[in-house]
């Protein structure tokens, strides 16, 4: 008799529960637009806040609403968009996939000023004294960024400065956000080439703090054939619009300040060419001056 | 007078002396899961204090008008696992239609507050300690207001241990456990607080 009880009441009971739910559900609908479900479901989903909104949803929500473009969430990748802009009824976006870049080779390279022995965390760091590193431009090696990075696409590589994996970045920008010496920033992801100093400090000054500095001697910008490389502010800086990534550049540079690093070797090989080539021109004048 | 007296006992004891998380180590799993970020330590302290508040208040009507009547006390437990359960959805419910910003202040941790065994655990309590109803509310509310507490200090304390220097073992919920054993100590100082 007990549990037959014990069954009922507590059975009745939540039949009442469910319905109050049910009646409740009915009562409290609110009406949702169907897009702003579709449209999440588009979105990157890891909450990364890259886009400036409070996480996927409040993304969704702006999409929606027209105060972000369809191109807001940069993880989610050019296909979603499209697919995005389609649910919005506007034509599908188009531009280049872009990665993260971190500007700074230097690392083991750079000299120290003092040790520091603070908390692990590049804007501390920075606030001593201007920072460890006697280049006032180049990276910690703290690690801010990459515990900025919700992707695991940034690390600390073995020269001790942020490595970005291009394979893993989605261009959300967390980690630039993050570097209190601003030396991130996003570069097309099918152009090679890269410059990977930041250091705006004149010749001398920019050789005595590092052994991979840019110091601005213009020996890039000159070997150029597209005219895709200059220096300015004392550094040099790739137009990613006309390089085509021949890596002439990285072949004369003094400093091995630009990536991909020449080997010695392929800089031995380039340089006999270039002799070569130089011979056979002087033949050529000497020939037609006579 | 004396239920004054009463209430105000109910009051210190819930929020220091029996603190629902350092004396008795109830709503463990949201004091470790959603204390990295004081923001979001608040937000779960604030739904954890409303909606302990409103269980205490319907468990207590349950227990003695329908348990209580059909002699049926020894399902306490599950009757009120089911009571604390829809009570949530139906809050959800109710705040995603009347108030908006509140509903998105909280969050998805009122959903996750269906778990919390701090929730179960005042409504136990309240019948095992007799509490009226006046008292039960008071003692539920007092009792979130206590969570929060907690969480706050606690949320702040992991906030500054993310910059400290210790040992590569101890990265992340090791330290964290050390860091409520040692504040658990530090609110027994409040036992004292007991003769009232």
């Amino acid at each position: 008799m007990n549990i037959v009880a014990a069954v009922l009441t507590l059975g009745i009971l939540g039949a009442v529960f469910g319905l109050v739910l049910a009646i409740a559900s009915k009562v409290f609908e609110v009406k949702k637009d169907p897009r702003e479900e579709e449209i999440l479901s588009l979105l990157a989903g890891a909450n990364c806040g890259g886009c400036g909104f409070p996480g996927c949803g409040g993304c969704a929500a702006a999409i929606l609403a027209g105060t972000a473009p369809v191109t807001a969430c940069a993880p989610a990748g050019a296909e979603n968009a499209a697919a995005i802009a389609k649910i919005m009824g506007m034509e599908a976006p188009t531009g280049e996939r872009e990665v993260a870049f971190v500007r700074c080779t230097g690392g083991v390279n750079a000299k120290k000023r003092f040790d520091y022995v603070g908390v692990k965390d590049c804007l501390s760091a920075t606030k001593v004294a201007g920072g460890p590193l006697e280049c006032g431009f180049g990276c910690l090696g703290f690690g801010s960024c990459v515990n900025a990075c919700q992707f695991g696409a940034i690390s600390i590589g073995p020269n001790g400065t942020a490595v970005v994996n291009p394979d893993k970045c989605t261009d959300c920008m967390a980690c630039a956000a993050a570097c209190p010496r601003h030396l991130i920033v996003s570069v097309p992801a099918s152009k090679k080439v890269h410059v990977g100093c930041a250091n705006q400090d004149k010749g001398k000054a920019a050789m005595s703090v590092c052994s991979s500095s840019c110091i601005g001697c213009g020996l890039c910008q000159k070997e150029c054939k597209k005219d895709a490389i200059h220096v300015v502010n004392g550094v040099a800086v790739i137009d990613y619009e006309k390089c085509v990534g021949c890596k002439l550049c990285t072949k004369v540079c003094p400093r091995d300040a630009i990536l991909p690093v020449a080997t010695a070797e392929e800089k031995e090989k380039y340089k006999a060419i270039k002799k070569a080539q130089a011979e056979k021109a002087k033949a050529a004048a000497e020939a037609a001056a006579k | 007078m004396d239920q004054i007296y009463k209430l105000l006992a109910i009051t210190l004891g819930a929020i220091l002396a029996n603190n629902f998380i350092f004396s008795q180590f109830l709503g463990i799993c949201p004091f470790l899961g959603v204390s990295k970020k004081v923001d979001t330590a608040v937000g779960m302290g604030i739904a954890v204090t409303f909606v302990m508040g409103l269980a205490s208040a319907i468990t207590w009507l349950v227990n003695k008008f329908v348990l209580v009547y059909f002699g049926l006390e020894y399902m306490q437990t599950v009757a009120f696992i089911l009571v604390i359960a829809s009570l949530v959805q139906f809050i959800e419910m109710f705040l995603q239609k009347s108030m908006p910003s509140l509903y998105t202040a909280l969050g998805v941790y009122l959903p996750l507050i269906t778990t919390n065994c701090a929730v179960l655990g005042v409504a136990l309590l309240n019948i095992q300690e007799n509490h009226n109803f006046i008292e039960s509310v008071v003692y539920g509310i007092t009792g979130g207001i206590g969570f929060l507490l907690a969480i706050v200090l606690f949320a702040s304390i992991r906030e500054r241990l993310v910059f400290a220097d210790y040992p590569k073992s101890f990265e992340g919920f090791p330290i964290a456990l050390v860091t409520a054993g040692l504040m658990a100590l530090a609110f027994m100082g409040f036992s004292g607080l007991k003769i009232w």
